[in-house]
């Protein structure tokens, strides 16, 4: 019969030899093939003392971001938590009042502010929605606990450290990410 | 006069009881480190580390199992027979420890004035203690299979014990073929002869040792041979549903089963305690008997790494194909090898 494609093999149908039916000679094969591999260079990497590196857009723990002069951006629109499949997050707005006007960018913000990471898929959603660039998604990812309690993360958790009080913090927790500020 | 016999009689029992404290505990620890050494080197076959965190490079990981598996819940199924139920790893085990009694470890060294044998038993049948112990293997396997109550593990029970009373009777053959060579049941007298003679037993009778090799395979339930507990065909086969340390017990026993099957492997083919190209008589005895313990140990524990080995190269045998080749192939091979070895020796010894 014709074949179908140029790309048929020809498999080897012959029965086998006295030594290939003797299976030994087959197996001291196998065997030298297995101590190569025991003296070749391991692929297994020490964690936690060696990581592999996370790609920039890997989406891990969320982060409520500040601007450059430390003041908190979320103003507690809603629309994360709207945006949000899972319905992670919650939060309560409040006024700011005359003498917060270092702490805050714009006239309201998140009182309480909480994402619950068990219901969380980090999909990133929240970041696409946000009109203040005050969530993003970082490079850390969530580490393991006991309790169901311990996974529900407040605003203090959150909370990106202050770039003018604790400089070095603030550069580490920023990471790779662009610079603040180009969305408004 | 009583006196006199009565000093005699206590030294021998404590000789005895000290050497069959040291042979156990050697026996536990070597098995225990065993267990260590096989995920080791599994891992190594595999291009991965194996265990590293418990202690440095992973020492402490068996300690760490053994406390895991005394901490675990004791399971007893309902409706199986208890007695029974516990008294099957307890065979397992008794039998795996008890063929260490007649395995010569070393030459005599001499403490406190006497010459001490380092050896618990020196039976002019040693061999065929060995053989009879190996069959009552068989039921510390069946027993805990009956006695779970469970479909799986009775066919898992079934399925080793025919494997094991089938590998006997090539391994028994293949013996005879040596024992003619040899003329000597008593295992220190093999060792004494491939010591004072020209070449280890291994060059007289590589067949032998080739099928002495693969049923001492099948007679510790390694792979290829380890279907009555491949996790995947039999779910646990015969100890499905032992948990805590009669689970331990099992387990124990089969690496235990290892090391005395490479010790009686490597003294019967490979000279025992002789230290290659070094003439013995011509050191002080006690240096002379630890070489030989060192020489012991680094062929046991070689041919425990190529258990070890096989055992992360080939695929397992299916049932039929096991039984196929214990009857079928290693059996007539064996025979015929017992019959071109009394040829020879009738040929050369004429």
């Amino acid at each position: 019969m014709q074949a179908l494609t140029n790309r048929v093999k020809q498999v080897n149908r012959s029965p086998m030899n006295f030594l290939e039916r003797l299976y030994l000679p087959a197996i001291f094969q196998g065997m030298a093939i297995t101590l190569r591999h025991f003296f070749k260079k391991k692929v297994t990497i020490n964690f936690p003392e060696q990581q592999k590196p996370f790609s920039p857009v890997f989406r891990g723990l969320h982060v409520l971001n500040r601007d450059a002069e430390g003041r908190e951006n979320c103003t507690a629109c809603g629309l994360c938590a709207v945006a949000c499949p899972a319905e992670a997050i919650t939060m309560e707005a409040a006024e700011r009042q005359p003498g917060e006007e270092s702490l805050y960018r714009e006239e309201k913000y998140a009182a309480r502010y909480e994402i619950n990471m068990l219901r969380c898929i980090f999909c990133g959603l929240c970041e696409e929605a946000c009109p203040k660039d005050a969530i993003y998604l970082s490079e850390t990812f969530s580490p393991a606990d006991y309790e169901r309690k311990q996974f529900i993360y407040t605003k203090q958790d959150l909370l990106i450290p202050h770039p003018v009080n604790e400089p070095e913090e603030y550069k580490k927790a920023l990471g790779n990410r662009a610079k603040p500020g180009n969305k408004s | 006069m009583n006196h006199f016999l009565l000093a005699i009689n206590l030294a021998l029992i404590i000789e005895k009881l000290v050497l069959i404290i040291v042979v156990v505990f050697a026996s536990l620890g070597i098995a225990m480190y065993a267990t260590y050494g096989e995920r080791k080197v599994a891992a190594f076959m595999q291009d991965r580390r194996g265990p590293n965190r418990a202690g440095p490079f992973g020492i402490l990981q068996p300690v760490a199992d053994g406390l895991k598996l005394f901490f675990k819940e004791e399971i007893i199924p309902n409706f199986s027979n208890k007695l029974l139920f516990v008294m099957g790893p307890c065979l397992a085990m008794l039998t795996a420890i008890m063929t260490s009694a007649v395995i010569p470890w070393g030459d005599h060294i001499e403490i406190f004035g006497r010459s001490v044998n380092l050896q618990i038993a020196d039976v002019n049948i040693g061999m065929l203690y060995i053989f009879g112990v190996l069959s009552l293997g068989v039921y510390g396997i069946m027993i805990g299979a009956w006695a779970s109550n469970n479909k799986f593990s009775l066919l898992g029970g079934l399925r080793a014990a025919s494997q094991i009373i089938s590998y006997e009777l090539a391994m028994g053959i293949s013996f005879i073929a040596l024992l003619m060579v040899t003329g000597s049941l008593s295992l220190k007298e093999m060792v004494l002869q491939q010591q004072t003679g020209a070449w280890w037993n291994v060059v007289y009778q590589p067949l032998g040792f080739l099928i002495f090799l693969i049923c001492a395979f099948a007679e510790c339930n390694r792979t290829p041979f380890d279907l009555p507990e491949a996790e995947n065909e039999l779910i646990g086969g015969y100890h499905t549903e032992y948990s805590s340390m009669k689970l331990g017990f099992y387990l124990f026993a089969e690496y235990i089963n290892m090391f005395i099957s490479s010790a009686v492997m490597a003294t019967l083919f490979f000279g025992g305690y002789d230290f290659p190209f070094v003439d013995e008589s011509a050191l002080s005895p006690n240096f002379a008997a630890i070489l030989g313990i060192v020489a012991l140990m680094a062929k046991v524990f070689g041919f425990i790494f190529l258990f070890m080995w096989v055992r992360w190269t080939i695929p397992r045998f299916r049932y039929d194909q096991l039984m196929y080749l214990g009857w079928r192939i290693l059996i007539p091979l064996a025979l015929f090898n017992m019959l071109a070895t009394g040829a020879a020796i009738l040929y050369f010894h004429k």
